[in-house]
């Protein structure tokens, strides 16, 4: 594996081949906030809030440093006021849904984000897939799952299979970051009401 | 069917094929076009074949279902060669009077002919029909020609007969810079210069390369590929081939909607009947070169569209989109190289291979190459497929070819690319067709979609309506895509209930340039081109909408609170 200069907030890192910006960072002691990235787990780039300025040959890009690849004389800014403007309006939107969750009200404090910009829809859930994700490259057992698309996503546990797996696990609740009972919450109405998205149709 | 094994062969089964045919035999082309089935063509077909019978005229006349003749406004539409008599909106109370009068009669039925709705001018024949007359119909043209069922048919004019020049006269990179040359720029929606596509793939480090045909045009107002696709499938088939001859690709896929049976049936059987003749498998045409086709359908979501997204659906993944900061042609489907064109850009493959790069550079603008497809919708009074030459003035397109705007009323706005596209006013309708013109004007041309709107459309329900599909249609994975949406989609319904407030508008910029800045995939990053160039042409009318007014006195609530 080849060593990559590269340039972050003005100070110089090297990096290896391969490696994402936010690897690159961590590894130089550069701080870059996220919400739904874990160590354990693949780099999902969903919440978008690692969103960072990449310039490559004179063009700026908005990036998310959890998936973008290090390159030769990349020049990486971790804040700008457009950074900034980003992460702030993410956060208002995740309010939207979880205005009680103590790790968004503390970036809140940070980026000066409203909570109540938005009209509340508390889902609670924000959709940053840690149960999901642990659940199916941890665990391998596909409990819990996103079902549906666009703005009536949202997740379910699968009761065929969390009826046999959940009970002695339930290692998905402490990583919710909104808030851990809503796990346990969306377990019992699994079993409760099935997402009617996981039923079957019938065939054509 | 025996397998053709050499240019040569297939030649002959070419000339075989055409002394079968007698050019003087009567046959009847009915179009088989979703349109006209739609406006009940098959009790058309129907009807023919039973007069056919019942008059025992089955060896001297053919009776053929073709693809789109486009014109679907005026549906169904039967075209009696070889004179090539068009007739228009016909019944199968109609087919008698046309098999003993025309068919036979040689005579032309008065009230089935084309009239001008202005000059009252009668005209008899295809060519002479003022909307078939202007367009340049390169690609659609053989439509009304052929059966799309039958392969003789394409090989009767002309078919595969590039395919065979590429292969036997010309290396993969001469075809590679045929193409470059011609200046061919993608169709779906991006113009990226395809030579420079396929380039990259042909040049990615790995054995196994895949070429993809993007059949799946899931945006509201578009159907001019699937016109294209289901009319005359091999063109597009042909063109794929030579595709994955120039970038080295032995598999390649045809990714398309579930919900298109009919499309379904004949790339199947085009596939088929491919395969049937070599043109498809081992060492095609004796050249050595082999290539397999396989068809994927999607799962009924419209971000499957989207290249990455439907890469990993053929992966047998959920149509999620994956970031492109490593470009999909050279880590694809499989991390391997694929190269993604639509339906439209392959079809255009064989002309150039066909008639040389000048002649493709002969026609349109000086950046934006050929014709191109344009379906028209909306509040226009042919809502139909055209195929004209870039560079055509909208207005053309508009008045000329969509017959002007129904019921009396002005043209106000014209709309492109669908959810992910732009809207330009009416004072701009002297721009030409040109994928640069339209993208600095803010309306990316998109697949080539247009969507009139009269004086009574109201444009924030517009922009309300796409935010709307948009909702429902990404995949909802990354935030600002899928909360954006969201909010600027309540945003709008509130305005649109009279229940905007000040401020509206500052925040749904604000929306919209974290969402263009931050999604993750090239749909969630357009999903905010409608509202913006709304915004940039008629935020007079958002502006009133927040005063609670709507200028164009469509919004039912505010028509009440006006008391008008």
């Amino acid at each position: 594996m080849s060593e990559i200069k590269l340039q972050i907030d003005g100070k110089e890192v090297t990096a290896r081949e391969g490696m994402t910006v936010l690897e690159a960072a961590q590894q130089a002691g550069i701080s870059i906030p996220t919400l739904c990235h874990h160590k354990q787990l693949d780099p999902y780039g969903g919440c978008r809030f690692c969103t960072v300025e990449a310039e490559v040959r004179g063009w700026t890009n908005y990036v998310a440093a959890c998936l973008y690849p290090v390159a030769k004389d990349l020049i990486v800014r971790t804040r700008s006021e457009k950074v900034d403007r980003i992460r702030k309006m993410i956060l208002e939107l995740l309010l939207a849904h979880a205005p009680d969750a103590f790790e968004l009200q503390d970036l809140a404090k940070e980026y000066g984000a409203n909570k109540d910009r938005f009209e509340k829809d508390p889902s609670f859930c924000v959709h940053c897939g840690l149960c999901v994700r642990y659940c199916a490259e941890v665990k391998k057992k596909n409990a819990i799952v996103f079902v549906d698309k666009g703005k009536t996503r949202e997740i379910s546990f699968i009761p065929e299979i969390s009826a046999k797996e959940c009970w002695n696990c339930k290692e998905c609740f402490p990583l919710c970051p909104t808030e851990a009972l809503q796990a346990a919450f969306v377990l019992v109405k699994a079993f409760t009401f099935p997402s009617p998205s996981l039923e079957s149709t019938p065939a054509e | 069917m025996t397998r053709i094994n050499s240019a040569a062969e297939l030649e002959e089964l070419r000339q075989g094929i055409l002394s079968k045919k007698d050019p003087d035999k009567p046959s009847i082309a009915i179009c088989a076009g979703l349109s006209c089935l739609g406006l009940g063509n098959g009790a058309v077909i129907n009807a023919f074949k039973e007069e056919i019978r019942k008059q025992s005229l089955e060896a001297k006349v053919d009776v053929i279902a073709t693809g789109c003749h486009g014109f679907c406004e005026k549906g169904p539409i039967v075209v009696i060669n070889p004179e090539e008599i068009c007739y228009l909106q016909v019944t199968p109370e109609d087919v008698p009077e046309i098999v003993s009068q025309t068919v036979i009669g040689k005579k032309v039925i008065d009230r089935l002919i084309y009239t001008d709705p202005k000059s009252g001018e009668k005209a008899a024949l295809m060519s002479e029909i003022p909307f078939y007359k202007k367009q340049m119909r390169v690609l659609m043209g053989n439509n009304a020609k052929i059966n799309p069922k039958s392969i003789d048919d394409y090989l009767a004019i002309g078919g595969y007969s590039a395919l065979a020049k590429a292969l036997n006269e010309m290396s993969p990179v001469q075809v590679l810079e045929e193409v470059t040359k011609a200046n061919l720029r993608g169709r779906g929606g991006g113009g990226f210069p395809a030579g420079r596509k396929w380039e990259t793939t042909r040049n990615a480090p790995n054995e196994t390369k895949y070429v993809i045909v993007n059949a799946h045009e899931g945006e509201p107002g578009a159907f001019m590929d699937r016109a294209l696709f289901q009319g005359n499938p091999h063109s597009v088939l042909e063109g794929l081939i030579i595709g994955a001859y120039a970038i080295g690709s032995q598999q390649g896929f045809i990714y398309t909607r579930h919900d298109t049976p009919e499309l379904r049936k004949n790339v199947d059987i085009a596939l088929a009947q491919a395969e049937e003749y070599g043109l498809l498998g081992e060492n095609i045409l004796g050249s050595g070169f082999s290539f397999k086709v396989e068809v994927h359908f999607d799962v009924g979501i419209f971000v499957s569209g989207e290249s990455s997204a439907l890469m990993r659906s053929i992966e047998g993944k959920a149509p999620e989109p994956k970031p492109k900061y490593i470009r999909t042609s050279v880590h694809g489907i499989w991390d391997r190289p694929s190269n993604l064109n639509n339906v439209e850009t392959w079809a255009n493959v064989p002309q150039i291979i066909g008639k040389g790069s000048e002649w493709y550079n002969s026609i349109g603008t000086e950046k934006s190459k050929g014709t191109k497809l344009i379906s028209l919708s909306g509040h226009v009074c042919n809502s139909t497929v055209v195929e004209v030459p870039m560079g055509t003035s909208l207005k053309e397109i508009v008045y000329d070819f969509g017959g002007g705007i129904p019921n009396g009323k002005k043209l106000k706005a014209i709309h492109f690319g669908g959810p992910m596209g732009g809207t330009i006013p009416e004072s701009l309708i002297d721009n030409p067709l040109d994928f640069d013109v339209l993208s600095k004007l803010g309306a990316s041309m998109g697949a080539g979609d247009m969507l009139m709107m009269d004086e009574g459309t109201c444009l924030v329900e517009v922009a309300r309506f796409f935010l709307d599909f948009l909702s429902g249609e990404s995949c909802g994975k990354c935030v600002p895509c899928r909360e954006g949406i969201r909010q600027m989609l309540n945003i709008l319904t509130n305005m649109t209930k009279g229940k905007g407030k000040a401020g509206d508008i500052e925040l749904m910029e604000e929306l919209a340039e974290v969402i263009g800045a931050a999604a993750l995939c090239s749909l969630g990053r357009s999903v905010q081109n409608p509202l913006l160039s709304m915004l940039k042409y008629f935020r007079d009318e958002f502006e009133a909408h927040i005063e609670k007014r709507c200028p164009a006195h469509s919004c039912k609530a505010l028509i009440a609170l006006e008391g008008v």
